[in-house]
């Protein structure tokens, strides 16, 4: 009996192990249309990024004043700080306003960046809630001027910018910090979206490697699929337990062509694009990825590569932005 | 075709360099595989020295049948001078002359010996004439008479007699009349200066032999002198340091006698630099032999042609592009996260050393050490660059606090961390805290992991005999490492990671 029990029980397992295998083969994950690193690099961002328009999107100034001149909302900026000696005059350069970003104009990966939301004194209060003294405050801008978090650790610029206030629409499902939507645009038409919700793992950070929550967006409705926690599917957001499907992006088609008119400002072919939702503003484009990775398929739970085929197949691609986001909506909605 | 330019490129690549190893194996007889069975040492001594403009006469003392060995081949290499060489008795010197010697000049003398443990060696010339038993100060005068006296009471003959005071003369505990004698006796040829004074006293004669120490990788040595005794019929040899009789199978004696090594007229001092290698001279030196019989320039502008310590040097770097492959290969089709791209290459280069283990535990201590400190500096608040150069000096006295400890406690091993690349290192202790910092500790440690597989896999390949040998010989085989690398440079396949990273978004698509 005990040994009968036993070998169903290992029966039992191995069906498991089959059903969800640890790993899958290759053939199998290219029929699924799942885009891996080396084909990104080799075959997307190799032949449609050309290098020189690199430093657009690299240096996130850059982009803010191109942003500006095509009439692409991002969030205000207050000032630039270039120089070590420019940080004293800190307080000139804020004004009035007690509530800010600062970022390397040089960063990647969401690094460098501090969120402060009030003041109390001389301290700076973050948007964790922590104090911060003035001091150490002063000593992050010229670790970020002297290259601490910029690609390849070059002299860098600290960007101080409005702080965006997220739009209650995520506020049940995400834990500080803000929520961003990243979208893939490919040749100019929007081909996947997800929304990267902070947990209290993550520590506020909309970064999936660290715990963030991405939720697929389907294109077409702008309304959320399930979401991912650390490669498992998820109904409920684990701090809130509140539904993380179904939320309906407001202003969506005003994202998407937000999203879509990126490309004629940045000339790149595959493009990562993050927008945040602010309360007042609407869709403000944080920052462009030459770079995008391929987290985007796990939060959809489905594969780039199908994408990409159908659009590169493409013999025309329409000149209008609004154009171009129909297509990606009839393309790969839902 | 999708890359077919890529392809045809490897392509020529891998023809060309399979057709020339093929050549050169078939045709030239140049064997595929290390042989281990003779060793053949190629030893050279390298002349250095500043001329004046004016004529110059340099002379070179060489070995003149040397004890435990067979010359196979010697050869001058020096241009713009007049070479010969002259034997008188026992001692055989090579004469380099040049109406016009200016600047810095390179001369060369290399032979090729072999191993010939059984073949007799006379070494009962040249004959000496019996010491006068010198005059000692006062001091001296009894310690040298009662040490004498006491080592002669305990001796049948003149080895025995060496022997014993060379034993009483290195005795860990002294007694007071060696005190006395070993005062300012400490470097090795002022000791045994001291020691034929005292052996003088008992009128035995006495001579230096200079040898050389080989080493497979020698490069930049010296000689080292050792203590020669007449017995009455023959020079007897013992180690200054341990009192040993004779010479070991790998010391190679270069001269015996008071003579200068180099002795120069007409230009500013010499310099005399040693390197040996246990090389592949015998079986190349057929195949050369057949290339110049078939006319083919093949081997005489090999990397065997050029002098020994910079073949040295090439056979360690000829093999850093396998430790670029492995990178390639781990990294690209593997998915392993390192930092920096080739920073594993140089731990691995640091491991030849160190050897593997001692390399990863040493590595680790290093990072583990560096960190600590590394953390601890985040409190104080740094700019980068001087943060950097807080760190590398850190990292150096690290270094240089576990070769003590280690060097204490009798773990010779912890000497080598010495060979680590530190800047490299300090960069990479550096970006590990900032990753630790920003993306969590596992991230950070497991791309420190990553870093440290990647040496040791890149130490494994890169010190494989048999990859070293057909890097060295056939180095247009790199030229396959070439064409593989090129051809992974287009390689837009799945990384093995990856296979497990998609396994969710793959079950969810197959179930939709």
């Amino acid at each position: 009996m005990m040994n009968a029990g036993g070998s169903g029980r290992w029966r039992s397992r191995l069906r498991l192990m089959k059903r969800n295998p640890p790993m899958r083969m290759p053939w199998t994950l290219r029929k699924l249309g799942i885009l891996g690193m080396n084909q990104r690099n080799g075959d997307y961002i190799s032949l449609y990024n050309e290098r020189r328009h690199y430093p657009l999107v690299d240096d996130k100034l850059k982009t803010k004043q191109l942003a500006l001149e095509a009439g692409i909302a991002t969030p205000e900026l207050y000032g630039v700080i270039e120089i070590e000696h420019q940080i004293r005059d800190l307080d000139t350069l804020l004004g009035g306003h007690r509530e800010f970003v600062i970022k390397p104009a040089y960063g990647s990966g969401g690094n460098g960046i501090m969120v402060i939301s009030g003041r109390r004194g001389i301290q700076f209060i973050r948007a964790s809630g922590a104090t911060i003294p003035r001091g150490e405050l002063e000593h992050f801008i010229s670790n970020v001027l002297s290259g601490m978090y910029s690609l390849g650790g070059l002299p860098d610029k600290a960007i101080i910018e409005y702080r965006v206030i997220p739009h209650a629409v995520f506020d049940a499902v995400s834990y500080q910090g803000v929520p961003d939507i990243r979208t893939i645009v490919f040749r100019g038409v929007p081909i996947a979206s997800m929304v990267r919700l902070p947990t209290r793992q993550s520590d506020g950070k909309a970064n999936l490697h660290q715990g963030a929550i991405g939720a697929g967006i389907d294109l077409a409705s702008g309304r959320t699929v399930d979401g991912v926690w650390f490669n498992n599917v998820l109904d409920s957001h684990p701090d809130s337990g509140n539904a993380v499907r179904g939320i309906q992006v407001p202003e969506w088609d005003k994202l998407l062509e937000l999203a879509a008119r990126s490309y004629d400002l940045t000339c790149l072919g595959y493009l990562g694009v993050d927008v945040v939702l602010d309360r007042d503003h609407g869709p403000l484009v944080l920052e462009y990825n030459a770079r995008p990775g391929l987290n985007i398929q796990l939060a959809n739970q489905m594969g780039l590569l199908s994408r990409l085929e159908k659009v590169r197949a493409l013999d025309e691609i329409p000149d209008s932005a609004a154009e171009r986001v129909a297509l990606g909506q009839q393309l790969f909605g839902e | 075709m999708k890359d077919l330019h890529l392809k045809a490129l490897a392509l020529i690549l891998v023809v060309i360099a399979l057709g020339m190893t093929y050549y050169k194996v078939d045709r030239l007889g140049v064997p595929l595989t290390p042989e281990n069975s003779t060793h053949v040492w190629t030893v050279e001594a390298t002349l250095t020295f500043d001329g004046r403009g004016d004529p110059a006469k340099v002379a070179l003392a060489i070995p003149n049948t040397p004890p435990g060995f067979s010359a196979l081949d010697e050869s001058f290499i020096s241009s713009g001078f007049g070479v010969s060489t002259n034997t008188d008795g026992t001692e055989r010197t090579a004469q380099w002359a040049s109406r016009n010697v200016r600047g810095r000049q390179h001369l060369y003398y290399r032979m090729v010996l072999t191993d010939s443990a059984g073949a007799h060696t006379d070494r009962t010339k040249p004959v000496p004439t019996y010491p006068e038993i010198p005059e000692y100060s006062d001091p001296e005068r009894a310690a040298v008479f009662s040490l004498l006296d006491s080592v002669r009471s305990r001796s049948a003959d003149t080895s025995s007699f060496a022997q014993e005071l060379l034993h009483r003369f290195n005795d860990p505990t002294p007694d007071a009349e060696v005190k006395v004698l070993r005062d300012g006796a400490s470097e090795p040829r002022a000791k045994i200066d001291k020691l034929r004074h005292i052996l003088a006293g008992a009128r035995i004669p006495t001579r230096v032999a200079h040898a050389l120490h080989l080493n497979a990788g020698l490069r930049h040595g010296s000689l080292n002198p050792w203590l020669e005794v007449y017995n009455g019929q023959q020079w007897l040899a013992f180690n200054p340091e341990t009192g040993d009789r004779g010479f070991p199978s790998d010391v190679l004696v270069w001269y015996a006698g008071d003579r200068p090594l180099a002795d120069i007229d007409g230009a500013g001092d010499a310099q005399v630099e040693f390197s040996s290698a246990r090389s592949l001279r015998d079986v190349m030196g057929l195949a050369q032999q057949r290339a110049r019989l078939l006319n083919s320039n093949l081997l005489e502008y090999s990397l065997l042609s050029l002098p020994i310590s910079t073949q040295n040097v090439y056979k360690v770097l000829l093999t850093v592009p396998l430790g670029a492959l492995v990178v390639v290969l781990l990294r690209n089709f593997i998915g392993f996260r390192t930092f920096g791209t080739f920073m594993p290459v140089l731990i691995a280069l640091a491991f030849r050393e160190t050897e593997l283990i001692w390399g990863c535990i040493l590595f680790s201590l290093l990072v583990t050490l560096g960190l600590v400190v590394r953390f601890y500096l985040e409190h104080l608040k740094l700019l980068l660059v001087p943060r950097l150069a807080s760190m590398l000096t850190i990292v150096i006295l690290i270094m240089a606090g576990v070769s003590v400890i280690s060097h204490k406690l009798g773990m010779e091993h912890g000497l080598s961390i010495a060979l680590f690349p530190m800047v490299i290192l300090a960069m990479t202790i550096e970006r590990m805290s900032v990753v630790w910092d920003e993306n969590g500790p596992s991230d950070a440690i497991l791309a420190g992991l990553g870093s440290l597989a990647v040496a040791a896999v890149g130490f494994l390949v890169m010190t494989n005999p048999l990859a070293e040998y057909l890097t060295f010989v056939f180095p247009e085989l790199l030229l396959v490492v070439l064409a593989f690398t090129l051809m992974a440079g287009r390689y837009t396949g799945y990384r093995l990671s990856e296979l497990w990273r998609f396994r969710s978004a793959a079950k969810a698509i197959s179930n939709r």
